[in-house]
C-alpha cells in the first residue's frame, strides 16, 4: 500500500486544490471584495449614492473620498458599491436562466442521444439563429425596461451554445467503461447522468459558468450605458461609465474606477474559471499526486552515484567484460533521469549490452521495467523532459551520447530505424502511403523522385505488400498493412540497427505471426540488427536469438532466448516464466511473485527485486547488486545464483 | 449436463448501426453455460466477441434469437424486470483505468451496485460498508482502500477492485471482457488466480471473453472460437485446445507464439507448411 500522505494528498476536495492556487485565491478574494461591497452598502457606504455637493464635483481621489467624486459631487465609491447590486444580481440572473435549460438539456441530448439529440440539436440551432441583442432590446421595450427579464432572456439566448458544450462533454463521458458498469448494475439512466456525468462535467461546467459571467457582464453593463435599466439617478456601473466617458476630457480620472471595476471583475472571473478547471482535472489525475510525490522523495539522488560514475568514466570496465569488438551497437552504464536537474526521477540506471550486427536481441520487461525508455535513449529520442545522465551509447565507433542534435538526426533513420506499437501514428493521414514512403527515402538519399518512387515500390515489394497500395491513404488500411508500411519506412534508410518498440502488441495474433514471419526475413535478407521490445515471452521466444531482461529500471539478466527459457538465472525472470499460463495445468493457481513493481522512487538501495524475492537475505539490500557474468555469454544481476539453481524456485 | 444451465443462448443475432446502415455483428450464436463453469470465447479484433457479451448484459439490443438467464427469457423483458437481473450479471472490462469513476471513492464505486436492490432487501449503510470491507479484503486489498481515489491504485489493483464490485449483490454470472489484456503477466497471474478462486469458493459462472488463447484455455472449462460474429467451433477447453477441428481454429492456435523457443520453431515450421501448401493447391 502507498504512504497515507499520498492519500489525503489525493482525497483533498476540490476547494482545498483551488486555495493552493495563488492565481485563483486573489482572484477569489478580487470578487468577494467586489460582491460583498455591493451587497453590504447600506451599511459600508461611506456617503449616500444621491447625495449631491456640487462644490466638490469632478474630484480626483482624496481621503475624504477615495475614489473621487463625479459632476454632480456625489462619491464615486459609494455609487460603484450600490450600482455593482444591480450590475452583479443581473449577472446571476443571467447565468441562473442559461444553466437551469444548458445542463439538463446538454447532458440528455449527449447522454441519451437518439430522438432527444436531434430533437435538442434544432432548438440549440434555432436559438443560435436568433439575433440576441435585437430580442433583449425589444424585451426591455416590451417589459418597461426591466432589466431582470432582460437579463434572463440573454440567459436564454445564450443557452445554446452551453447547451452545445455541455453535449459535447457528455459524449466523451459516455464512452467510460464505469458508465457502463453502472448500467449492467440496473441504475436508471437519470441516476447514472446525476451521479456519473454530472460530476464529471463540473470542470467544464465551472469554467463556462465563469466565462459567461464575464460576458454577462459585460452585456449588463452595455445596456446601462446605453441607459437601459433603472433611470438615473440611480447609480448603474454601466450609467457612471457613460458619465465618465461624456466628461472625458475634462474629468478623465473618472473612467479609471468605473470601468476599471468592470474589468477588475471579468478578469477575476476568468482568472477564477482557469484555476477551477485545473484544480478540476488535478483531483483525479495521478499527474497531481506523481507531482507531489516525486519532488518529496527524490531530492537526494537515489542510489550510489560512484558507481555509476565510475562505469560512465570507463565503459568498457564493467567488471572485466569489455564492448565485443565487432559489436554494432555497445551501450554502457546508461542511466536516464526526468524531470528538472538536480531532482530528476531515475527511470532507468546502469543499463549494459551490446548488439552484435545482424543479431536479433530482446528486451523483455514488464510496464516499469524501463525497456522503452533504454530504446528512446539509444535514438536520443527522451523528448524535453529526459536525458542520458550517465553512461555511454557507442553506435559503431560513434559515441551518441552527447551528440549533436544535427548528427543525431543523421544517424536516427540511416544507421538506426525504429518501428513503434502504433503504425498508424506513424503514418501522416493526410498523405498517401507512397508519398510518405518517397519522403523517407528522398530523407536519407539524394535520389529524384522518379528514382524514389520505383525505390518505394520495392520496398513495398520487400514488405510483401501490393505496390498498388501506395496511391491509399492510411485510413484506408489495415492496422497489419499499416505496420507493414511503417516498416517499409524504416528501411528507406538502409539501418544497420531496427528498434522494434512492441511492434505487433495492437494486433491480431494471426496478423502478429506474419509480422513476425515479416521482421524474421526481413532480417535474413538486409543483415541488419533488430532491438525488439517485448513484454510478450512468445513473441521473444519466436524471434529472439539473445534476451536482456529489465526490471524496475536495471538489465537484471542477459542470456541466449534457449537458456533463458531453459534455466532462468535471475529470481525475477524465474518466478515472471512460470506466472505464465501458456505449459500449467489448466484451472490450477498460477504461481504468483506477490507485491508489485516498485515506482522509481521508492526503488530500494540495494536489489530492486529484494522485497519480493523468495531467495532474499540481508546482503541484497545491503549495497546496489553488480551484474555476475556466468559461464557462455550469461550474467545476471543476482548474488544468490548458485542458491537459485538448487533451490529451482 | 444434469444442472441447469445458468446461460442458454440461442441463435443469438445482434445488430450495429441502424437504418440503412445497419450490419449484422453476431449470428446465429448458440451457446450455454453451466452452473458454476466458465466459457471462454475467443476470436480477433471484429470477431463479435465483445458484442456478444454486451447484449447478453443487456447493453446491447438483441435483433434475434433467444438468451436464457436461469431458464427466464430476457430478449423480451421490460425495462424493470431487467433491472432486477442487474444483481445476478455483472461485468468486468478490460481497461481498468476507464472501468472506476475517476471522481468517486471505491467505497462508493463498490455501494453503487446496492443501490438497485429493492428497498425492503436492502442493506443498511454500516452492513454495505462490511461487505464493501470484506471483498475488498477477500480481492487482496486493505479495508482502508475504501476511501481512496481509483488514481491511487495500481492497473491490478483496479482489477482487483472492479472484481469486487462485480461481487456486490452476489451475482451467478459475470461477465469478463477481456479481464487481464491490458495488465502486466505477474499481475494477470493474480488476478486470473482470483478469478479461479472466487469461482471456487462462490461457484460463479463466467463467460470468459479473450483474444488470448493461452489464458483462456487455463480458466475454461469450455471453449467457442468467433470468426466474423459466428461460432466455428466450440467444446471441452482440452480437446479445442489440443485437438482443434476448425481449420481457423487451428490457424488461430499456430498463430499465437508460445514462450518456449523450441516448441515455437516446431510450431513456426508447421504454420509455414500448412501456409505453402494452402498456397499450391
Amino acid at each position: 500500500m502507498r504512504a497515507s500522505s499520498a492519500s489525503r494528498a489525493m482525497s483533498a476536495g476540490l476547494g482545498r486544490r483551488v486555495l493552493r492556487k495563488p492565481i485563483a485565491v486573489i482572484s477569489g478574494f478580487v470578487l468577494i471584495v467586489i460582491v460583498g461591497g455591493s451587497f453590504a452598502a447600506p451599511w459600508i457606504a461611506p456617503y449616500d449614492p444621491l447625495e449631491q455637493n456640487l462644490r466638490i464635483a469632478k474630484e480626483g481621489p482624496s481621503l475624504a473620498h477615495l475614489l473621487g467624486t463625479d459632476s454632480l459631487g456625489r462619491d464615486i465609491l459609494s455609487r460603484l458599491m450600490f450600482g455593482g447590486q444591480e450590475s452583479l444580481s443581473g449577472v446571476v440572473v443571467a447565468v441562473l436562466s442559461m444553466l437551469i435549460l444548458a445542463i439538463p438539456l446538454g447532458i440528455v441530448a449527449g447522454y441519451l442521444g437518439g430522438v432527444f439529440d436531434r430533437v435538442i440539436l434544432r432548438v440549440v440551432d434555432v436559438l443560435l439563429s436568433i439575433p440576441g441583442t435585437i430580442i433583449t432590446l425589444a424585451v426591455l421595450a416590451i417589459f418597461d425596461n426591466n432589466m431582470v427579464v432582460a437579463m434572463v432572456s440573454v440567459g436564454v439566448l445564450a443557452s445554446g451554445a452551453f447547451i452545445r458544450v455541455f453535449r459535447s462533454a457528455t459524449l466523451s463521458v459516455r464512452q467510460e467503461l464505469y458508465i457502463g458498469a453502472a448500467r449492467v448494475s440496473g441504475l436508471s439512466q437519470a441516476r447514472i447522468m446525476v451521479d456519473h456525468v454530472l460530476p464529471q462535467i463540473r470542470g467544464v461546467l465551472l469554467v463556462q459558468v465563469t466565462l459567461f459571467a464575464a460576458a454577462t457582464l459585460g452585456i449588463q453593463t452595455g445596456l446601462a450605458f446605453l441607459a437601459f435599466g433603472p433611470p438615473p439617478p440611480a447609480p448603474t456601473w454601466g450609467g457612471m461609465v457613460a458619465e465618465a466617458a461624456s466628461l472625458i476630457q475634462t474629468d478623465p480620472w473618472m473612467l479609471v474606477p468605473t470601468g476599471g471595476v468592470i474589468a477588475l471583475t471579468t478578469l477575476a472571473l476568468c482568472l477564477l474559471g482557469d484555476a477551477l478547471r485545473d484544480a478540476n482535472q488535478e483531483r483525479f489525475t495521478l499527474a497531481g499526486l506523481v507531482g507531489e510525490k516525486v519532488v518529496k522523495t527524490t531530492a537526494p539522488p537515489p542510489a550510489t552515484p560512484s558507481p555509476r560514475l565510475a562505469t560512465a568514466a570507463d565503459p568498457d570496465d564493467e567488471a572485466g567484460v569489455p564492448g565485443a569488438p565487432d559489436a554494432l551497437l555497445t551501450v554502457r552504464g546508461l542511466s536516464v533521469g526526468f524531470g528538472a536537474a538536480g531532482r530528476e526521477t531515475t527511470a532507468i540506471q546502469r543499463v549494459d549490452f551490446d548488439v552484435s550486427p545482424g543479431e536479433i536481441v530482446g528486451l523483455v520487461g514488464e510496464s516499469g521495467s524501463g525497456k522503452t525508455v533504454t530504446a528512446l535513449a539509444v535514438l536520443g529520442l527522451l523528448g524535453a523532459n529526459g536525458r542520458i545522465t550517465a553512461g555511454s551509447v557507442r553506435l559503431g565507433s560513434d559515441e551518441l551520447v552527447g551528440m549533436s542534435s544535427a548528427k543525431l538526426r543523421e544517424v536516427r533513420g540511416a544507421r538506426i530505424a525504429m518501428i513503434s506499437q502504433e503504425p498508424m501514428g506513424a503514418l501522416d493521414p493526410s498523405f498517401r502511403v507512397g508519398s510518405q514512403i518517397v519522403e523517407a527515402i528522398r530523407a536519407h538519399e539524394r535520389v529524384g523522385r522518379a528514382e524514389a518512387r520505383t525505390r518505394s515500390r520495392h520496398l513495398l515489394e520487400a514488405v510483401r505488400l501490393d505496390p498498388a497500395i501506395a496511391s491509399r491513404y492510411p485510413h484506408e488500411i489495415s492496422g497489419g498493412m499499416a505496420q507493414r508500411v511503417a516498416i517499409a519506412m524504416a528501411l528507406a534508410g538502409r539501418p544497420d540497427l531496427l528498434i522494434a518498440d512492441e511492434p505487433t502488441t495492437a494486433l491480431d495474433v494471426t496478423v502478429q505471426a506474419d509480422i513476425l514471419e515479416l521482421l524474421r526475413t526481413l532480417q535474413a535478407e538486409t543483415g541488419m540488427a533488430v532491438i525488439l521490445v517485448s513484454h510478450d515471452w512468445g513473441v521473444v521466444a519466436d524471434l529472439c536469438s539473445r534476451a536482456i531482461v529489465m526490471y524496475a529500471g536495471e538489465v537484471v539478466e542477459r542470456a541466449a532466448v534457449a537458456d533463458v527459457f531453459e534455466t532462468a538465472r535471475h529470481p525475477y525472470t524465474a518466478a515472471l516464466l512460470r506466472s505464465n499460463p501458456h505449459g500449467a495445468e489448466a484451472g490450477t493457481l498460477l504461481p504468483t511473485i506477490g507485491g508489485s513493481v516498485p515506482a522509481p522512487h521508492q526503488w530500494p538501495h540495494g536489489c530492486h527485486f529484494a522485497d519480493r524475492c523468495p531467495l532474499v537475505t540481508a546482503e541484497c539490500r545491503e549495497a546496489p547488486v553488480e551484474m555476475v557474468h556466468l559461464d557462455g555469454d550469461r550474467a545476471s544481476r543476482c548474488i544468490h545464483i548458485d542458491e537459485l539453481a538448487e533451490a529451482k524456485v | 449436463m444434469s444442472v441447469q444451465p445458468i446461460l442458454e443462448v440461442t441463435d443469438l443475432a445482434v445488430d450495429h448501426g441502424s437504418g440503412r446502415r445497419r450490419k449484422r455483428a453476431v449470428d446465429h450464436v448458440s451457446f450455454t453455460i453451466a452452473a458454476g463453469t466458465t466459457l471462454g470465447l475467443v476470436g480477433e479484433s471484429g470477431s463479435g466477441k465483445t458484442t456478444t457479451g454486451m447484449a447478453i448484459l443487456g447493453m446491447l439490443p438483441i435483433a434475434g434469437g433467444s438468451v436464457l438467464f436461469d431458464g427466464r427469457d430476457i430478449t423480451g423483458m421490460r425495462r424493470s424486470e431487467r433491472r432486477a437481473l442487474g444483481s445476478e450479471r455483472q461485468v468486468i472490462f478490460q481497461d481498468p483505468y476507464s472501468s472506476l469513476d475517476p471522481s468517486k471513492t471505491i467505497g462508493y464505486t463498490l455501494a453503487e451496485p446496492c443501490r438497485i436492490v429493492p428497498r425492503e432487501r436492502r442493506l443498511s449503510t454500516a452492513e454495505i460498508a462490511d461487505r464493501s470491507a470484506m471483498l475488498l479484503r477477500r480481492v487482496g486489498l486493505s479495508d482502508d482502500a475504501a476511501r481512496r481515489y481509483p488514481a491511487q491504485f495500481s492497473g491490478g489493483q483496479r482489477q482487483r477492485i472492479a472484481i469486487a464490485r462485480a461481487l456486490m449483490l452476489s451475482p451467478r454470472l459475470i461477465v469478463c471482457d477481456e479481464p487481464v489484456s491490458a495488465l502486466d503477466l505477474s499481475v494477470q497471474a493474480e488476478v486470473l488466480n482470483l478469478l479461479l478462486e472466487l469461482q471456487r469458493d462462490l461457484g460463479l459462472s463466467l463467460l470468459f471473453i479473450s483474444h488470448d488463447l493461452s489464458v483462456v484455455r487455463h480458466v475454461s472449462h469450455t471453449i467457442a472460437v468467433l470468426q466474423g460474429g459466428q461460432i466455428v467451433e466450440q467444446g471441452p477447453a482440452q480437446q479445442v485446445y489440443e485437438h482443434p477441428q476448425n481449420d481457423y481454429t487451428r490457424t488461430l492456435l499456430a498463430a499465437a507464439p508460445v514462450p518456449d523457443p523450441r516448441e515455437q520453431r516446431l510450431r513456426r515450421e508447421e504454420r509455414q507448411r500448412s501456409r505453402t501448401m494452402e498456397r499450391t493447391q
